[in-house]
């Protein structure tokens, strides 16, 4: 973010509170897009600090908390730099509500990221403000005097006093200019571990999910949704439902039956009760089909190719040698814990929502133009979410309720069963990809091809590594059209890119003779000497990171009876690499451990972020061992976990994780850690066995390793 | 339909329900606590865990006509005050992410402990390997759970 937007006359706005505290608004979204216009009011601003003459702070976090931490990380930056002790700070989840909110959007790893610089600045007035209130009323110098803890203190009179007795004055004073900013050597609560704010009431059962959401005259509804991917409701009957204990009403809309009730599982009951009939053009497609048809697709090569380095047909041609590899990868769905649920009240020509979405507004915007409501009409309150993972990201769960909120004329929560969740779509898609690279007589790499296909739009990150390093290379992408959905899946797209990559360099280093970390810092050495074309990481960060991760794991220095892999990937503006550890123990392979280091810029939340590496990559190991779903004609073949497995505790590996320290303003998290680990896992795989594993699930290779004897070792 | 008299947390509820409706449900919509929670409805995930008479169970596969006299706990009614050496050290360790398992991973360690107030980390792995944790917080579970061992005894 440029200083110009960040000095925006509107950004900030004082006030006073009704118990003659001070308020500070911010105007946080325009403050990152500098787009947005027309003079913020109070009441347009979508998030605040108060300062009560109590001295309590309460900060209002606007975005979406989905597990990822932000309520906590968020405020952290605040309280740091206006300076005020993290006991005394009240956090509270702020509502898209449309009569007090009006531009709010929260987004993935972005969070903290878009935040810093706002949410510092928001603090550094604050306390500045506070400051001058102080100085004015003492007859001092402001520059004289200094903060602590909430108090401000005059050091030569020996005068002292706390924000909350500021409060009142600092409300009437005007908003200060060119505040500073702190020095990041001197973060206090920046750095630290705050443990997550709602921690409490998560582990007494207190704290509301979008599933417990239940009203006065609410009906649990559960829908019957076309069982295979392209089909269309011909007909059904009711009758049977409609007389079932609490069902009191069933409703048709698009190609999808609703049961309305008083209970959850009343309803559901009811739904398996509805006699549907379907029907599709005789197209749906298996997972052999695809695999055919993604063949066929890689057959010819694109009409544009996505990016076009020098020439790969020169390349080729002057090769010493030349390594070819393909690599498969399943549909997975994001099976969040709390599964898809909303709440809708449509009513006076417009509706409430109350619900677990990492978008709001585009929930907002999506209900306004499909069902015709004025946008200020439409309320959203976000709940804390079990799992995002992307799948929240989507509205169709939204445009559900609301369809079934106004057939029924009722408050509704619809909820899905899980087998109704897996099966919904939406998931990380399907995709093949192949890989050709050269290397001359001194092993170098002259050429690299991506060639790809998947059931989305883009299934390349071309501007990635090893682009920028390699003299001739050439991406080539397709997209498969196909009646399943899909969509984000945690780290998109990169989960696969860094599994295939990372995995074809180590193929490329065994068979070229080189240490598969050797490869990677000479490739980025040169990209940092001699840049081919655009490139989006640092060669120096990236190098950092791989290195430490080499060191952590002792790489290279010949450990007895275990076996290493390494993979590293750059994402959402941050750098990780991983190294999995194996051990043979009897016969059975077992993760000993995964060393990871990773370079996020400042870390702001130290246990938080250490939570979010840690889990990345145990859900990128648990993905990457088991997760797959198949379809047969269209029909998804897994509906709930005992055919669909998810990694459990006696998978988990320890993990070990370091963070590079540095200065640097704070970039993505809740997703960088995963993509490198299933690389990692299946070059340490092949560092065993010899074995290379060029599809997922790993459980599929069973006879390479299990993982299940691990407890038993 | 035919009416059950449970003992929910030392409250009683009286509810008028189908025999097979799963404890669960009847916990959540009719008694109101939704601290247990829905994962997969098919006694896989252990998002629903509570204690029939001090042994953890999984509550989306009873159904309630089969409690009786049994005293059913939920999380809400684990302690107090919210100070079970388990919520204790759940805090300390900072477990949670998104929170939605932790209810579940809670109470089943809590009936764990009861019979081996001591584990190794291969009889917390089999112990807690019901309960799935789609946010991957295992290690943080299992490093809480000796923690609250640590602590000493669980009646
Ligand atoms: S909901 Fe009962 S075990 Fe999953
Ligand atoms: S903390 Fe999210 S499922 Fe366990």
């Amino acid at each position: 973010m440029s200083n110009a937007t960040m000095n925006r006359r509107n950004f900030l706005k004082i006030g006073a509170t009704a118990g003659g505290g001070l308020l500070i608004g911010m105007e946080w979204l325009a403050a990152c897009h500098p787009g947005a216009s027309g003079p913020a009011t109070m009441q347009t601003l979508n998030a605040f600090i108060r300062i009560g003459t109590d001295g309590l702070i309460t900060i209002m976090a606007p975005n979406p908390e989905i597990g990822q931490g932000v309520k906590t990380a968020l405020p952290m930056i605040v309280a740091e730099e206006l300076d005020v002790d993290w006991k005394k700070v009240i956090i509270e989840q702020a509502a898209l509500d449309t009569d007090k909110y009006t531009r709010q959007v929260a987004g993935g790893s972005g969070s903290v990221k878009s935040s810093w610089a706002p949410f510092r600045q928001a603090g550094a007035t604050g306390r500045q403000l506070l400051v001058n209130a102080a100085a004015d009323k003492w007859k001092v110098d402001p520059a004289a005097c200094t903060t602590e803890e909430g108090v401000v203190y005059h050091k030569a009179s020996g005068k002292k006093a706390t924000y909350g007795e500021l409060a009142e004055k600092a409300a009437t004073m005007p908003v200060p200019k060119d505040v500073k900013l702190k020095d990041p050597k001197s973060f206090k609560i920046v750095g630290t571990s705050k443990t997550n704010y709602d921690l409490k009431d998560i582990v007494t059962g207190k704290q509301k999910y979008g599933i417990d959401t239940k009203r006065e005259g609410m009906l649990y509804a559960t829908i019957v949704r076309p069982p295979a991917f392209g089909q269309t409701l011909v007909s059904f009957d009711d009758s049977a439902a409609r007389k079932m204990n609490g069902v009191s009403n069933v409703v048709r809309f698009d190609n999808k039956i609703a049961v309305l009730g008083r209970s959850t599982w009343e309803v559901m009951q009811a739904a398996k009760a509805i006699k549907a009939e379907w029907k599709d053009d005789g197209t749906l497609e298996s997972t052999d089909d695809y695999k055919k048809n993604f063949e066929k697709t890689l057959a010819k090569l694109p009409d544009e190719p996505k990016r076009k380095d020098g020439n790969i047909k020169k390349g080729f041609a002057g090769a010493a040698k030349i390594v070819e590899a393909a690599y498969e990868c399943p549909f997975i769905p994001h099976n969040t814990m709390e599964p898809m649920n909303f709440f809708a009240h449509v009513k006076d020509g417009g509706v409430e929502l109350h619900g677990p979405i990492q978008l709001p507004e585009k929930a907002r915007n999506t209900i306004a133009d499909k069902f015709k409501f004025p946008k200020e009409k439409i309320t959203v309150m976000t709940t804390r979410m079990g799992g995002g993972f992307g799948r929240r990201l989507m509205t169709d769960f939204i445009e559900e309720a609301v369809a079934v909120s106004q057939l029924a004329k009722a408050p509704v929560n619809v909820i899905w069963k899980r087998e109704d969740d897996m099966s919904g779509g939406f998931y990380r898609p399907m995709a093949l990809y192949k890989y050709k690279a050269a290397v001359d007589a001194n092993n170098k790499l002259i050429a690299w091809h991506h060639h790809s296909v998947g059931v989305t739009g883009n299934t390349a990150r071309e501007n990635n590594f090893p682009a920028g390093a390699v003299a001739n290379l050439q991406v080539d992408t397709h997209e498969y059209k196909s009646p399943v959905t899909t969509g984000p899946w945690r780290a998109p797209i990169h989960n696969y890119i860094a599994y295939s990559e990372e995995s074809f360099l180590d193929e490329i280093a065994h068979s070229t003779g080189k240490d598969p970390v050797q490869l990677r810092l000479e490739l980025l050495a040169q990209a940092k000497a001699n840049p081919v074309g655009k490139v989006d990481y640092d060669a120096d960060r990236y190098a950092a990171v791989i290195k430490k991760a080499a060191e952590m794991a002792g790489w290279g220095t010949n450990k007895p009876g275990v076996y290493l892999g390494f993979g590293s990937h750059f994402s959402f503006s941050s750098y990780a690499a991983q190294v999995v550890e194996l051990a043979n123990v009897n016969g059975q392979l077992k993760i000993n451990k995964i060393y990871c280091a990773i370079d996020c810029g400042i870390v702001v939340n130290k246990t938080g972020a250490m939570n979010q590496a840690e889990g990345a990559m145990i859900d990128g190991l648990g993905h990457a061992m088991y997760g797959e779903l198949t379809l047969t004609k269209g029909k998804p073949d897994q509906h709930n976990y005992d055919t669909y497995r998810l990694i459990r505790m006696r998978e988990a590996p320890p993990v070990e994780i370091h963070f590079m320290e540095n200065t640097i303003d704070p970039t993505g998290l809740g997703e960088p850690a995963l993509p490198p680990v299933a690389a990692a896992l299946s070059n340490a795989i092949f560092a065993a066995t010899g074995q290379r594993l060029r599809s997922q699930p790993f459980i599929k290779h069973e006879e390479v390793f299990s993982m299940q004897k691990k407890t038993e070792v | 339909m035919a009416v059950f008299n449970l003992t929910i947390n030392k409250e009683d509820y009286k509810v008028d329900v189908d025999p097979q409706m799963p404890l669960l449900w009847v916990i959540r919509d009719f008694a109101g606590l939704t601290g247990t929670k829905y994962g997969c409805g098919i006694a896989q995930c252990g998002a629903c865990t509570v204690h029939l008479d001090g042994t953890a169970v999984r509550s989306c596969s009873i159904p309630v006509s089969s409690i009786g006299t049994q005293k059913v706990v939920t999380i809400e009614g684990l302690s107090e005050k919210g100070d079970h050496p388990l919520q204790l050290a759940w805090e300390e360790t900072d477990v949670p992410q998104c929170g939605y398992c932790q209810a579940g991973q809670i109470m089943n360690a809590a009936s764990f402990l009861k019979d081996k107030p001591h584990p190794t980390d291969a009889e917390i792995d089999n112990m807690m390997s019901g309960n799935i944790c789609r946010c991957g917080t295992y290690n943080r579970i299992k490093k809480a759970i000796q923690l609250a061992a640590k602590g000493g005894d669980h009646e």
